[in-house]
């Protein structure tokens, strides 16, 4: 079932055409690889899909919807976005994970937290744990959580993984292909890392230049 | 100590001047380049201070409480539109700030009205209604800077969190607890050092021309309570109004907003 369709998306920073028109259809479920050089076009591609940007032109419909028609903090929730730098709010483990129930006004689902902790492989105790104690890698994979604990239908990534080192990247990948096979999330990540791209995606898009130029059934 | 008036004579006001040439020279000595500063500030605090002196003067004998407003919303629009220029780039920074500092010197004069400190005179009015208005505007401008500096430094941290399905304002919560309290610093610490290392400019300015200590430091005490209410009042409602400018209506961080300086 087609769920995520960009028509003619052309984004223009300033006198800068940054993409030159996108057309592309995902199914649900999918997992697609987005890669491309620095400067292609691809970071603001998936920001586009977040809505933390719109389009300069051109229309993005998200499970037969454009994206202008939700309220941006539902949709916001169906689809997850995740940066390229793990940010964390406050001091510990607690407030990071505590914001997104905070936000739309729940209590904290710890049986929620806690599966998502098991996932990533970090133990339960980390809940209190100072936020600069952690790992880069730590870092990473809490913002992860932090982003799925409202379980969207989308995860949009941005390089989650290219800071991490072998063994962070396999935990997340994993996570990832859970999600994936067992949940039926639909997948965006970016990622320069050909290899990786191949070992747990459906498909792999380039985009060069602001253009899709590549695409590759995996 | 009685209430003796001490008149400063037109020579021992000249002979004053000579203090400019103390710093005309440490400029001159350390090659500051800012004797063209010196001169001309000091000439205008002197100018603007004589027909600022006249017009209060002339102002003071008007007992209309309409002529007393009057003057009171030129100063208003006077202090909003620096203020402003403080927000270069915040959306509706002149309108914004008109309504912060309009509300900030209504609740304190009024309160100090009400409690029979002031009477609605010209004589009191305009000039604590300048003080008011002018503490305000010096609080309003530094929510404002703080306001941009932060929307640029902690822009990150706000797309995280509205990627998570956070408000503009539950994005923007931490640097707003920020700009207030930006806002708000200098009055509390200035508060918090009176009398053990400053006394004030208007308390020494009483005293000088007279007036018993006690006495002065009453009005001193008048003047800390009502920098404190309207700098809070005017931070808060200027910040909580500003920030709303830094977001479209799609919930969105506004790109490349005013300049922070």
């Amino acid at each position: 079932m087609l769920y995520i369709s960009c028509k003619d998306v052309v984004f223009t920073d300033g006198s800068n055409e940054v993409l030159k028109g996108i057309n592309l259809d995902i199914e649900q479920g999918e997992c697609v690889s987005i890669v491309g050089h620095s400067g292609s076009g691809k970071s603001t591609f998936l920001k586009l899909l977040s809505g933390l940007i719109s389009p300069t032109s051109g229309d993005i419909f998200v499970g037969a919807q454009s994206i202008d028609d939700y309220k941006p903090s539902l949709y916001r929730r169906k689809v997850s976005y995740c940066f390229q730098q793990p940010y964390l709010f406050g001091r510990t483990v607690r407030d990071n994970v505590e914001f997104p129930f905070q936000i739309h006004g729940k209590r904290v689902d710890w049986d929620r937290v806690h599966e998502l902790l098991d996932l990533f492989q970090m133990p339960h105790s980390y809940i209190d744990k100072l936020n600069v104690d952690l790992s880069g890698g730590e870092k990473q994979r809490l913002c992860l959580i932090r982003s799925l604990i409202n379980d969207p239908d989308v995860i949009l990534l941005d390089e989650v993984t290219s800071a991490l080192d072998a063994n962070n990247t396999l935990i997340v990948e994993s996570v990832l292909q859970h999600m994936h096979k067992e949940q039926d999330k639909t997948i965006l990540a970016i990622t320069h890392n050909e290899e990786q791209s191949r070992r747990y995606v459906n498909r792999r898009i380039t985009i060069e230049a602001g253009r899709i130029v590549n695409e590759e059934v995996l | 100590m009685g209430s003796q008036f001490h008149a400063i004579s037109f020579t021992s006001l000249i002979l004053a001047s000579s203090l400019v040439l103390i710093s005309l020279y440490v400029s001159y000595h350390q090659q500051l380049k800012v004797e063209k500063d010196i001169i001309i500030s000091s000439l205008r605090a002197t100018v603007q201070l004589i027909i600022m002196g006249y017009v209060l003067n002339y102002l003071f004998s008007y007992e209309s409480p309409i002529f007393t407003v009057i003057i009171l919303l030129v100063m208003l629009f006077n202090a909003s539109y620096n203020a402003a220029k403080r927000g270069n780039g915040i959306p509706n920074a002149f309108p914004i700030s008109c309504v912060a500092i309009g509300v900030g010197a209504t609740v304190t004069l009024t309160i100090l009205v009400a409690s029979g400190i002031l009477s609605f005179t010209p004589y009191q009015m305009i000039p604590i209604g300048g003080m008011v208005i002018s503490g305000a505007m010096v609080a309003i401008g530094l929510c404002y800077r703080q306001l941009l500096a932060n929307f640029e430094n902690r822009r990150e941290e706000v797309e995280i969190k509205l990627a998570l399905g956070a408000t503009i304002q539950q994005s923007s919560l931490s640097i707003l607890r920020d700009v207030v309290k930006t806002g708000m610093q200098p009055n509390l610490d200035s508060a918090k050092t009176l009398g053990i290392v400053s006394l004030p400019g208007m308390m020494t300015g009483l005293i000088l021309a007279g007036m018993d200590p006690i006495e002065a430091v009453k009005y001193q005490i008048m003047v800390t309570f009502m920098s404190i209410s309207t700098t809070s009042l005017a931070s808060f409602i200027s910040t909580y109004l500003g920030y709303r400018g830094f977001f479209n209506r799609k919930m969105q961080l506004v790109r490349h907003i005013g300049k922070a300086s």
